[in-house]
C-alpha cells in the first residue's frame, strides 16, 4: 500500500526555526547567520563588526565549531556575550543547537546576534536557523572561482563579504570574474570588499548591517 | 556530508508514518530532491543503505529519489524557465529580478508499506 507523506525532510528543523524566528521578531533582535570556509576570517570579521557597531547596538555571538571554545574566548575578551556550541562532528548548525544557545542569552536586551556557523561552504546552506539573513565570507586566498564550485552558498546569502582584499596582488585574484560569477548566481546581493584585520571596507559592511538591524 | 543527518530524519519520519498506518514492513521511500540543494544523490543512497540495515522493519526497503530541475519566474516579463544551478538570469529579457519556483525541494513524497491484512490475502 502506498501512503502519501508529503512532508519536508527537514520539517523538525524548519518548525523549530520558525519558532525561533518568531521569538527573535518579538524581541526585535536581528540574527545574522555567517557562513564561510575555515580560515576565511570569520572570527576576525565578527570582531571588526562588533567594533564598528557596539556603540549603537547590544551584540551577542554564538560560535559553532566542531570542538573547542577558542573563538568564544576571543569574543568574550572584547566584553561581548558569547556562547560556544560544539557540534561534536556535525558539519553545520541546526536550529535545535541554536535554541539551546539562545535560551542562555537575554534576548530582550539584545539588538544583534551573530551566529558563526561551522566552517563549511556546503552543508549549512540547507538549514534554516530562524535567522534574518545569511551572509557569507569568501577570502581572497580561496580563489575567484569559488562561486562556480559552491553555487548554493552564494545563492542563499543576502550579502557577500570579500575578505583579505589586502592580499589580492599576491593571490592573482580576478575581482571582475568573481563579481560577474556572483551576479549570475545572486544578482541582488551586494559584495563588500574588506580587510577585517586592517579595517579597510569594514564601514560599508557595518552600515548595511546597521540599517537591517534598525528595521528588525 | 550532511546527508547522513538528512537521511536519519527521513528514516524516522517514514518509520513513524508506516507504524501509524499499522504496517508490518516498510517497502519503499520516495523523495523529491531539488538540484539547488546541497544534498547529493549518491551520498543519500549510501546513507540510506547504511541506516536501513539497523532495523528489520526497514531492512528490505528501496529508495526512490526524484531529482527536481531548477526553474524560475522572471519578475519583470513573467517568463517561466528551467535553468542549471549557475544561470538564473531571465533568458527572455535578461533581467536579474527572478524568483526560484522549483529546485530547493527536500521532501518525502510517499512511502510503500506491507499491511498485515494484505499479507493474509496473499497467503490465502
Amino acid at each position: 500500500m502506498q501512503i502519501d507523506v508529503k512532508q519536508p525532510i527537514l520539517q523538525k528543523n524548519d518548525t523549530l526555526a520558525a519558532e525561533l524566528r518568531k521569538r527573535f521578531a518579538e524581541n526585535h533582535v536581528f540574527v545574522l547567520d555567517l557562513l564561510a570556509s575555515p580560515g576565511s576570517g570569520k572570527t576576525s570579521t565578527i570582531l571588526a563588526t562588533i567594533d564598528a557597531l557596539r556603540d549603537e547596538f547590544n551584540i551577542a555571538v554564538i560560535e559553532g565549531d566542531i570542538a573547542s571554545s577558542v573563538d568564544a574566548e576571543k569574543i568574550k575578551a572584547q566584553g561581548i556575550a558569547a556562547v560556544q556550541i560544539n557540534t561534536g562532528g556535525a558539519c553545520h548548525l541546526e536550529s535545535a543547537m541554536v535554541k539551546r544557545a539562545i535560551d542562555i542569552l537575554d534576548l530582550e536586551r539584545l539588538d544583534l546576534i551573530i551566529l558563526e556557523n561551522v566552517g563549511n561552504l556546503v552543508c549549512p546552506t540547507d538549514f534554516d536557523l530562524g535567522e534574518n539573513a545569511k551572509v557569507m565570507i569568501l577570502s581572497v586566498p580561496e580563489g575567484d572561482d569559488k562561486p562556480l564550485k559552491y553555487p548554493g552558498v552564494f545563492q542563499v546569502s543576502e550579502a557577500i563579504i570579500l575578505n583579505k582584499v589586502d592580499t589580492m596582488p599576491v593571490f592573482n585574484f580576478d575581482k571582475e570574474a568573481f563579481e560577474s560569477a556572483v551576479k549570475q548566481l545572486n544578482p541582488t546581493a551586494p559584495i563588500f570588499p574588506m580587510s577585517a584585520t586592517n579595517g579597510e571596507g569594514v564601514q560599508a559592511w557595518a552600515e548595511w548591517l546597521a540599517e537591517r538591524i534598525r528595521n528588525a | 556530508m550532511h546527508e547522513l543527518g538528512i537521511m536519519t530524519g527521513v528514516m524516522e519520519a517514514a518509520t513513524e508514518a508506516a507504524h501509524n498506518a499499522g504496517a508490518e514492513k516498510l517497502l519503499k521511500i520516495s523523495l523529491s530532491v531539488g538540484e539547488m540543494t546541497e544534498a547529493i544523490e549518491d551520498a543519500l543512497v549510501f546513507a540510506f543503505e547504511a541506516l536501513k540495515e539497523g532495523d528489520p522493519f526497514t531492512a528490505d526497503a528501496d529508495l526512490d529519489i526524484k531529482i527536481i530541475r531548477p526553474s524560475s519566474r522572471c519578475l519583470e516579463c513573467g517568463a517561466e524557465y528551467e535553468h542549471d544551478r549557475f544561470h538564473m538570469l531571465c533568458p527572455e529579457c535578461g533581467s536579474f529580478a527572478t524568483e526560484l519556483i522549483a529546485g530547493r525541494e527536500l521532501q518525502i513524497d510517499s512511502i510503500e508499506v506491507d499491511l498485515p491484512d494484505e499479507a493474509n490475502e496473499q497467503e490465502s
